[in-house]
């Protein structure tokens, strides 16, 4: 339903307003903006909720300057929102919304998105879910407390800042709707010429599937919501089971419902939404890796049956995360044997992009190394989740720091680390400048560095059994006792990640402003056609000069007998060895 | 700057843009109320009795769904949407054979049965509320009011699409270029889509709250 777009020719000719051009823009370049500073912003904040916990984690009752010391009910605030504002406010809007928007539309030789407009609403209601989030700070009695996760019966008798959280989710689940639509409906319609989908870059490929794990999982969890605010504001008890009392005594509804069916519906959800994490990353990650070594992806269409595999099979594992509710054996064993087929092809993927540095000449820049880093990083991840998946190492294991410590492997140095690499690398594209380098590395290796020191530690405290909720630290927790001390470790690790992040800050501004121009439009030598085809910076409105048409796959580097090592996609010469040779041959 | 394939479908794919949108999107709304239906399974599944007892009592409210929800006007209401199916599809029709007059006159319809349908539901709910029934009573209750609540805000934000179509949208198929009036008709069709699925999930809704 898009009204036609013959009228923003005249755009790009006169000049636009600064509202109409950077805050109600419609093209996908300057939303995929709005959406990467809104992202890093809510990042940071989300950052300094966390290092508030850890500040007391590590010193339980310390006065902190201008909040004084924390409460309880504090702590529940800023853990609740930390885990709302990462997944929902930070990562997700930068990988798909901010790289996801600048990019896809560039690699796939199209205008722009779709649907502009609807691009521009998906960015709005992402925003004002973020307002809604933040002002629920502010309201009586504080944020939401009961958990990123918001399970009843608590959740259903918190204060007004869990029904903020629920109409925030609301909003922010439209704009994933939107979006998903947009992309899927994007990167079917505006190929261009030749660019078949196994010549598809692994990045689109990645931005494809999560667009359709968005799209079908969260509707539940907007369904849950739904009941949830009517147990709220209806007073129905579709989570509330009978006779639930509380330290107020008996609650006044007519009760008969099941807090199960939240963790269920919320769970549908939320499994798919570990890989919306995860698989953009894969894609920025595969990108700099097979620019970098200067070789084709290894196993390129192993790594999309993967990655088609993982989007459906994400759909039948939810239950995992719920082994201790007393679900039953039954549906336990089924939940385990997905959980662990699911494994299966993550690891194909990591495998594939470590088979891909073999042999290589590899260049490392700034966003070369982290795309290393996320190899190992995401590796600890993976490994560590598999006793979670498997009842009988969870239920000792759940809820504790181990938990912790193993999805902040894959999110942390895992997610943020990708997200970082793919920041250096689309930074020329972007501005036409470079960042630093020696910031950059700067910037890596003290991040490598405190990170580990923040996760490895949780896996440690929660072998013995440390619960993840404690308030204190666990000093009145007698499975604490052999190993509190490592929470200062953590919490000094914290402020350290903090200190180096400021050369990444500096560097970021710095850059815009001052950093060494490009030489030539294609800086990495790339093949994919958002730099052999598009000018760099992009210019106003329109991508490209000449609808491109392409040739070839997405990846031929050193191709044996060419004049230079790499073959953008819209450079039509004959390559033995290519794709289209193959398909000549078969 | 044009969008390619906003009124011509991709030669490859065989569909507009605006068509491909409007069914993913579709397909999330199947999740939605999938995920909506599979609650009220549970919850009835987990009851001990179905549709429950009276709050904070031990009186049996009802054996029967049909005891507490008027099936009359829930049958009348099935076939006022069937019918605003059938004349959206005669809009659109009426718009693949050029006679724009037709089309005012089934659009217009179409609007007015999706109206008389929301009148009806008022009447229900008031009755309801006339013996104090409310989403709080029981969660039979609760998951009548909750999905057929949510089923009227889809019926409205129907309305509200088919008004703008029948009124201020037009202005489109008035500029008269044969791409203009394609590129209207296509809007409709993908409003129709809407439409219909609106009239789908009702389907589904009656038997499974009123009837069984």
């Amino acid at each position: 339903m898009e009204e036609g777009h013959s009228h923003s020719d005249a755009h790009s000719a006169h000049k636009e307003g600064f509202w109409r051009r950077y805050w109600f823009s419609t093209d996908h370049k300057v939303i995929g903006l709005q959406y990467g500073f809104t992202a890093l912003l809510f990042l940071l904040f989300g950052f300094g909720l966390m290092l508030l916990m850890r500040w007391q984690l590590a010193s339980p009752g310390v006065e902190i300057p201008l909040l004084g010391a924390l409460t309880p009910e504090m702590y529940n605030q800023f853990g609740a929102m930390h885990g709302t504002i990462m997944v929902f406010l930070g990562i997700v809007p930068l990988a798909v919304g901010a790289f996801g928007n600048y990019v896809v539309p560039l690699q796939i030789g199209a205008p722009d998105m779709a649907f502009p407009r609807l691009n521009m609403a998906s960015y709005h209601f992402y925003f004002w879910g973020g307002v809604v989030m933040l002002s629920s700070f502010f309201v009586p009695e504080g944020a939401a407390k009961a958990g990123w996760t918001s399970y009843p019966p608590l959740a259903d008798i918190e204060t007004m800042g869990q029904t903020m959280w629920l109409w925030g989710m609301v909003l922010l689940i439209t704009s994933s709707l939107l979006g998903a639509v947009n992309f899927i409906v994007t990167i079917i319609q505006l190929r261009a010429e030749g660019m078949t989908f196994f010549r598809l870059p692994f990045f689109v490929w990645a931005q494809f599937i999560t667009a359709f794990l968005l799209l079908l999982a969260f509707p539940p969890l907007e369904a849950a919501g739904f009941l949830q605010l009517a147990d709220r504001l209806l007073d129905t008890s579709f989570f509330l089971p009978s006779g639930l009392v509380t330290a107020d005594g008996p609650l006044e509804v007519a009760g008969g419902g099941s807090p199960l069916l939240w963790q269920h519906l919320f769970w549908f959800l939320a499994h798919p939404e570990v890989y919306v994490l995860i698989l953009p990353a894969m894609g920025i990650v595969s990108e700099i890796l097979a620019n970098n070594t200067r070789k084709p992806l290894w196993g390129y269409r192993l790594m999309v049956a993967s990655l088609i595999f993982l989007g459906f099979f994400s759909f039948i594992v939810w239950a995992h995360h719920m082994f201790i509710t007393g679900m039953g054996t039954t549906i336990s064993a089924f939940f385990q044997v997905t959980t662990m087929i699911i494994s299966i092809p993550s690891v194909v993927i990591l495998s594939a992009l470590m088979i891909t540095l073999f042999g290589g000449s590899i260049r490392f820049n700034t966003a070369m190394w982290f795309a290393l880093g996320f190899l190992p990083m995401f590796g600890i991840g993976g490994l560590t989740g598999l006793p979670l998946g498997l009842a009988p190492t969870d239920i000792p294991l759940h809820d504790t720091y181990y938990v912790i410590g193993h999805f902040h492997y894959v999110v942390a140095p895992g997610t943020i680390f990708a997200l970082f690499a793919g920041i250096y690398y689309w930074f020329p594209k972007v501005t036409g400048r470079t960042m630093n380098e020696t910031l950059g590395r700067i910037h890596f290796w003290g991040s490598l560095v405190a990170m580990n020191g923040i996760f490895f530690p949780m896996l440690i405290q929660g072998l013995p059994g440390v619960s993840r909720r404690l308030f204190d630290g666990g000093l009145t927790y007698s499975f604490a006792e052999g190993v509190i001390h490592y929470n200062v470790v953590m919490s000094v690790s914290a402020f350290i990640l903090l200190l180096f992040q400021l050369p990444f800050i500096i560097n970021f501004f710095m850059s815009i402003k001052r950093g060494r121009k490009v030489e030539k439009s294609n800086h990495w030598e790339s093949t994919t056609l958002e730099w052999s085809a598009a000018p760099t910076p992009p210019i106003g409105h329109g991508n490209f000069a000449t609808v491109p048409t392409v040739y070839h796959g997405p990846y031929e580097y050193s191709v044996p007998g060419h004049e230079s090592d790499f073959c953008p996609q819209d450079v039509p010469v004959a390559l033995s060895g290519s794709d289209t040779a193959k398909s000549v041959e078969s | 700057m044009q969008i390619p394939y906003e009124v011509q479908a991709r030669p490859d794919t065989g569909v507009n843009n605006a068509k491909l949108g409007i069914w993913l999107f579709l397909a999330s709304e199947v999740m939605l109320f999938g995920g909506l239906f599979a609650a009220y399974v549970f919850l009835r599944i987990g009851a001990d009795a179905w549709p429950g007892m009276m709050m904070y009592g031990t009186e049996v409210m009802a054996e029967r769904a049909d005891e507490i929800l008027n099936v009359p006007l829930a049958t009348l209401n099935t076939m006022i949407l069937i019918a605003s199916s059938v004349t959206m599809v005669m809009a659109w029709a009426s718009l693949k054979m050029d006679r724009f007059d037709r089309y005012k006159l089934y659009m217009g319809l179409t609007i007015l049965l999706a109206l008389g349908f929301l009148v009806v539901k008022s009447f229900e709910y008031g009755e309801k509320f006339d013996h104090h029934w409310y989403a709080s009573t029981n969660n039979f209750l609760g998951v009548y009011f909750v999905l057929t609540g949510l089923h009227a805000i889809h019926v409205t934000g129907g309305i509200l699409v088919n008004a703008y179509f029948w009124g201020p949208g037009t202005k489109l198929w008035k500029r008269g270029t044969a791409r203009d009036k394609a590129h209207f008709t296509n809007r409709i069709e993908v409003a129709g889509l809407y439409w219909h699925f609106v009239d789908l999930v009702w389907i589904f809704l009656f038997p499974t709250i009123y009837l069984i």
